[in-house]
C-alpha cells in the first residue's frame, strides 16, 4: 500500500505539468493572456478592455447563448466574474462564491459565508466581486470582513474582520491585489461610518496598514469639518481600486460625507470625502487627492471605477486618470502628480458651472435649500457605480450614464423627485418593471468620449437609465445593457447597435470576457443570472 | 407550562452543574426511542440517519452550532431557522419535540469522548510526518486537496467515526469525496475528486490538484473509483491510531 502512497505523492509532486499560479505578475500583465479575467476590470488600469479579437463588429450578430448560471439570491447581481485558466470564479449575493467551467457553466463547488446578523448595508446586500492571487480568492463581506477563500477547494483559508458591521461598516466593493498585499475600503458612508482602507497579508490575514479616509482631530484636513463631524464623516470606500506600476501609487475614490443631504453640521469642504485618493501601496500614505465635489449635499459619492490610460495627451505622453463622475463632471487628471487637466460636464449641470486654475468647481447658487432646488444631475448621479471602459485601440473612453435627470433638493432631507421620475431613476433591482418616463425626465445612454477634449463622439440611447457597465474589445464591440434588460453589442467607432437579446432582468453589471479552448465567450450579469455567450 | 416549569427546571440544574449545559436528563427509555423514530421519520431525510448528513452539522455530536438549552433546540425544530434549509416543524406535537430532543441529547452521550485517551500534538506529528497523510489530505493549507479537507473534521464527524475511517477507509465515503477515473477520447487517463457531473459533463479536481470539465460525450471511460485510502490498521499501532484520532477530532476550522 506504501507504494501506492508513494505513487500518489509523485503525481503530486510533479508527473503532470502544473498550471501557473496568479502571480502578482501574472495580474500586472494581465493584458498579455487576454483568456483570463484577473481582477475586476480584467487589468490594474480598470480599462475593461479584452484583446481577445474573435467576436468582431462583423460577426457579433451571430452571436449565441452558451449557458447561464441562476444564483440561489434575489438580490442585485452586482459581480463581475474573474477567469483563471478555464475556472470562474464569481459571487452569488450577498457573500456566496462559486467556481463554474467557464465553458459549461457547470459548479466545481461552492463557498457559503453566513454574514452576521447585524450587516448593514445602504442599497442592497450586494458584492462587486472578487479579486485572486496565487491560489487564493479573496472577498469582502457585507460584515465587514476580509475573506481568504481556496480557489481549488473552495474553504476558507482566513477570516479577518476589518472594521464592525455592528457600527454599519460593510464591505461591497472587490479587493484590490498590490504585490503580496489585499487592499480593501469600507461602506456605510450613508449609515455615518468614518471611511477606512487597509491593507493585508494576502498569506496570513495580518493587517499590514490602514488609513483613514477622513482625517483625526488636528491631521491636516480636519480643519474642512465642523466640531466632531468628522467622526461620522462618511467617505466611505465600495467600488474597485486601480494600480500604477511605475509610481506604486494605488488609487481609490471616496464617497459622500455624512449626513448626505444635510451639510449644516459639517461646514467645510470635508475632506477628504468624494475625491480620488492617490497611496502609496507599501505604506497607504497619501501622496495626493483630488476633491470633485467639496462639501457636498447631494449625494455625488466619487466611487467611480478609475481608469489608468497612457496617451499622448495634447501632444504630450501623459500618464492620465479618466473619471466621469457621479456629480456629472468628467475629468483628466495627471496620475502621477494629481494635477487637474481638463474637466467638462458630460450632462446637463447646475451644480457648478466652472473651475478655478486649481480645478475646483465654482459653485452655482442652486443648491439645496430651505424651499427646494431643482439640482441637476439627480440624486444618484450622472452615472453611479458600473464600470467604464476604455479602449486603447479606438482612443475612446466609453460610460454609461444619465441624462436629463433632476431632483428636487430640499435642505436636510432626502431629495424629491421631480414629476413622474419619482420612480423612474431608482436603484437598479433584479427584475424588469414597467416603465412610463418621457425623454426630457431621464434616459439612460452609453457614449464614447474623446480623451482629448471630452467631447462625445456617439450616442446609444435607451429610453430607461442604466445602471449596467461597459466592455470593450479588439473586435472593435462594446458591450452594454441596462435596467430595460436588453444586453447590446454597439459598433465600438459609431455606436450602431449591431446585436441585442432580451435577457429577462436588469443589468446591474460590467460585462467581462475570456477565452476557453481557443474560443471566446462574453458574459454578463442580468436579473439574478449570469449569461456566456460565444460565437456558433 | 408543564414544558416551561421542565425547562426552568434544567436552567436550575445546569447552574448548579457548573459547565454542564441542560440536557433531557429526566428522559425515559421509551422518550428516547420514541424521539430516534421521530427523528428517522422526520429529521434523518436532510440530517441522515447519523444526523450528520449535511457538511458542518452533526447531531449525533451533542454539539450545537445554534442551541446549548433544551428549550433552544426545541425551538429550532418548531420554529425552524429563518434564510436556512431549516423549515419549521408545526405538525409535530411539543411532547415529540421534547423526546426528540431526549433523543439527541442520549444520541451524544452515547458517543465516547473525542480523542480521550491520544494526545493530538503525537498525532499531529504522526498526520504530518510518517502517516504521510498530508499526501492527499488537507488541514488549513497544508497538505493535499485531493482527499477530503479535514480543517473542521473535528466538527464534522465524531471520533468514532473518525476512526473507522481510519481502520476501514472504504467503508463509507461521504458523498462528496467520491473518486473517478476517465479516459479521454485520446486515450488519457484522468482520475480525481469528483465535483459534480450531470448527464452531459463531468467536474472534478485532478490529481494534479486541477480544476477540470469534460464532456461525457467525448469520454471513452467514465466510471467511480474505491478509495485509494490504505487501512491504518497495518500501517499503524493501536496507540498511534488513537492518537491520531484524538488529533484529527481537536480540528475545528481555520
Amino acid at each position: 500500500m506504501k507504494s501506492r502512497w508513494a505513487l500518489l505523492a509523485f503525481a503530486l509532486l510533479g508527473a503532470a505539468p502544473l498550471r501557473a499560479q496568479v502571480t502578482f505578475e501574472r495580474i500586472l500583465n494581465a493584458e498579455r493572456e487576454p483568456a483570463n479575467w484577473l481582477s475586476y476590470s480584467g487589468t490594474v488600469t480598470n480599462q475593461r478592455y479584452s484583446r481577445l479579437e474573435q467576436i468582431t463588429a462583423a460577426n457579433v450578430k451571430d452571436l449565441k447563448l452558451q449557458w447561464i448560471w441562476q444564483a440561489a439570491s434575489l438580490e442585485k447581481f452586482e459581480a463581475t466574474a474573474l477567469v483563471v485558466d478555464g475556472v470562474l470564479y464569481t459571487v452569488q449575493a450577498p457573500n456566496t462564491v462559486v467556481a463554474l467551467d467557464a465553458a459549461t457553466g457547470r459548479i466545481f463547488w461552492t463557498f457559503s459565508y453566513e454574514p452576521s446578523a447585524d450587516a448593514r448595508t445602504c442599497c442592497g446586500r450586494v458584492n462587486r466581486g472578487l479579486a485572486i492571487l496565487g491560489d487564493t480568492l479573496y472577498m469582502g463581506t457585507i460584515d465587514a470582513h476580509l475573506l481568504a477563500i481556496d480557489a481549488k477547494s473552495g474553504k476558507l483559508v482566513w477570516n479577518t474582520m476589518v472594521e464592525s458591521s455592528a457600527q454599519h461598516y460593510s464591505i461591497t466593493m472587490s479587493p484590490v491585489i498590490v504585490k503580496d498585499k489585499v487592499l480593501i475600503g469600507t461602506a456605510g458612508g450613508d449609515i455615518g461610518i468614518r471611511g477606512v482602507i487597509a491593507a493585508f497579508d494576502a498569506k496570513t490575514g495580518k493587517e499590514v496598514w490602514r488609513i483613514h479616509t477622513i482625517p483625526g482631530a488636528g491631521e491636516p484636513g480636519s480643519e474642512t469639518w465642523a466640531g466632531d463631524s468628522w467622526k461620522e464623516g462618511g467617505a466611505a470606500v465600495w467600488n474597485a481600486g486601480a494600480y500604477d506600476r511605475e509610481t506604486n501609487l494605488v488609487f481609490f475614490g471616496t464617497g459622500n460625507p455624512a449626513p448626505d443631504w444635510d451639510g449644516r453640521g459639517r461646514a467645510g469642504d470635508n475632506l477628504y470625502s468624494n475625491s480620488v485618493l492617490a497611496l502609496d501601496a507599501d505604506t497607504g500614505k497619501m501622496k495626493w487627492y483630488y476633491q470633485f465635489t467639496p462639501h457636498d449635499e447631494i449625494d455625488y459619492d466619487s466611487t467611480q471605477v478609475p481608469v489608468l490610460a497612457d496617451i499622448t495627451w495634447h501632444g504630450e505622453p501623459r500618464k492620465l486618470m479618466l473619471w466621469a463622475n457621479r456629480n456629472g463632471v468628467m475629468y483628466v487628471l495627471d496620475r502621477v502628480t494629481g494635477k487637474f487637466l481638463l474637466g467638462k460636464p458630460y450632462v446637463e449641470v447646475n451644480w457648478m458651472d466652472g473651475f478655478d486654475a486649481n480645478g475646483r468647481p465654482h459653485k452655482t447658487a442652486a443648491q439645496p435649500s430651505k424651499e427646494g432646488t431643482l439640482m441637476r444631475p439627480h440624486v444618484h448621479g450622472a452615472t453611479n457605480w458600473a464600470p467604464p471602459s476604455y479602449s486603447p485601440k479606438t482612443g475612446l473612453f466609453y460610460v454609461a450614464h444619465w441624462e436629463h435627470s433632476g431632483i428636487i433638493a430640499i435642505q436636510g432631507e432626502f431629495p424629491r423627485g421631480v414629476g413622474v421620475n419619482t420612480a423612474q431613476t431608482q436603484m437598479g433591482q433584479p427584475n424588469l418593471l414597467p416603465f412610463f418616463n418621457d425623454d426630457h425626465e431621464a434616459y439612460g445612454v452609453i457614449r464614447a468620449y474623446d480623451p482629448q477634449t471630452l467631447e462625445a463622439k456617439w450616442e446609444y440611447k435607451m429610453a430607461d437609465i442604466t445602471w449596467g457597465g461597459v466592455l470593450s474589445t479588439a473586435g472593435d464591440v462594446v458591450f452594454g445593457g441596462g435596467k430595460e434588460g436588453y444586453f447590446v453589442a454597439l459598433d465600438a467607432r459609431t455606436g450602431k447597435e449591431l446585436w441585442r437579446l432580451a435577457v429577462g432582468g436588469q443589468i446591474n453589471s460590467g460585462p467581462m470576457s475570456y477565452s476557453v479552448g481557443g474560443k471566446q465567450y462574453v458574459t454578463v450579469a442580468a436579473g439574478s443570472s449570469l449569461f456566456a455567450f460565444a460565437l456558433p | 407550562m408543564q414544558r416551561r416549569v421542565t425547562a426552568l427546571a434544567f436552567c436550575a440544574l445546569a447552574s448548579l452543574a457548573g459547565a454542564r449545559v441542560a440536557s433531557a436528563q429526566h428522559a425515559t427509555a421509551y422518550d428516547v426511542e420514541d424521539g430516534a423514530r421521530t427523528f428517522a421519520s422526520t429529521c434523518a431525510n436532510c440530517h441522515g440517519p447519523d444526523g450528520n448528513l449535511i457538511p458542518g452539522i452533526d447531531l449525533g455530536h451533542g454539539q450545537f452550532r445554534r442551541a446549548l438549552t433544551d428549550r433552544e433546540l426545541e425551538n429550532i425544530i418548531e420554529n425552524g431557522i429563518p434564510n436556512t434549509a431549516m423549515p419549521p416543524s408545526p405538525l409535530l406535537t411539543e411532547d415529540a419535540v421534547q423526546r426528540l430532543v431526549a433523543f439527541l441529547r442520549s444520541n451524544a452521550e452515547q458517543k465516547p469522548a473525542p480523542g480521550k485517551s491520544g494526545d493530538p500534538a503525537r498525532g499531529k506529528a504522526l498526520f504530518e510526518g510518517k502517516g504521510e497523510c498530508t499526501d492527499c489530505h488537507r488541514i488549513g493549507t497544508l497538505g493535499s486537496r485531493t482527499g477530503p479537507d479535514l480543517t473542521r473534521i473535528g466538527l464534522q464527524r465524531r471520533a468514532a467515526d473518525i476512526e473507522k475511517s481510519l481502520l476501514d477507509p472504504k467503508a463509507e465515503i461521504q458523498a462528496g469525496n467520491r473518486l473517478v477515473r476517465l479516459v479521454t477520447a485520446d486515450g488519457k487517463e484522468v482520475k480525481g475528486r469528483l465535483l459534480n457531473h450531470d448527464t452531459y459533463t463531468v467536474q472534478l479536481l485532478d490529481w494534479d490538484e486541477h480544476l477540470r470539465s469534460f464532456n461525457k460525450a467525448d469520454l471513452r471511460e467514465f466510471a467511480f473509483e474505491d478509495s485509494p485510502m490504505p487501512s491504518a490498521k497495518k500501517k499503524l499501532s493501536s496507540q498511534q491510531i488513537t492518537d491520531l484520532v484524538a488529533y484529527l477530532s481537536s480540528l475545528r476550522g481555520p
